[in-house]
């Protein structure tokens, strides 16, 4: 697969997914704390994604990164528009906006926000690398 | 390796109106809270390439991690 096609590839995943991550590993087997993090609060919100990992392939990241302008990993978007990293997402899942943004109700438990971030395994680790 | 000051001086010296506070435990990961007037008007995305923009081509080398946090001033 060239690299254009790679491109292609990606442009396509984020314009026929509501919400996709781009993520390192998978859901069920995160190969990053960042990751592992952002897949935790969408699992929190009780939304659907569609997840994909970067790893397999160094150009995903690097033709992701091209096209999003933005330079780490994890990437989440919705509806075609870059909603951001580990640190924007947690941002936004606390105070609720996440929720809002993504057209999904907010967990029940927490009404006003939707409270802590849940718990992942989160080390010090290069989420860029 | 950078030092917490010297990430902060670069991102107030390339920002205008950027106060940022900047903490590290090693020198290679780094968390950042950045208030800037250049903030205005922008989404947090467009906030946050702002700050990654200073550290373009470092982020993953001599810089491992920026956990940033952006707000308007």
């Amino acid at each position: 697969m060239s690299d254009t096609a790679i491109r292609d590839a990606i442009s396509q995943a984020i314009a026929e997914n509501d919400i996709i991550l781009f993520m390192k590993g998978t859901p069920d087997h995160p190969a990053c704390g960042f990751s592992a993090r952002t897949v935790a609060m969408l699992q929190a919100l009780e939304t659907p994604f569609t997840a994909v990992d970067i790893l397999p392939d160094p150009r995903i990241r690097q033709e992701l990164s091209a096209i999003s302008k933005w330079p780490t990993i994890p990437q989440l978007f919705h509806k075609g528009e870059l909603v951001g990293g580990c640190d924007i997402v947690t941002e936004m899942y606390e105070s609720g906006e996440l929720a809002d943004t993504l057209g999904v109700e907010a967990p029940a438990a927490a009404p006003e926000s939707a409270g802590p971030v849940p718990a992942a395994p989160l080390g010090i680790e290069n989420r860029l690398g | 390796m950078p030092s917490a000051d010297e990430v902060k001086t670069r991102i107030e010296a390339a920002i205008p109106g950027a106060a940022a506070d900047v903490q590290t435990a090693d020198d290679v990961h780094f968390s950042a809270t950045v208030r800037a007037s250049a903030f205005v008007g922008l989404s947090r995305v467009q906030q946050h390439r702002l700050v990654m923009d200073v550290f373009d081509g470092e982020l993953g080398g001599a810089i491992h991690a920026l956990a940033l946090k952006t707000e308007v001033s």
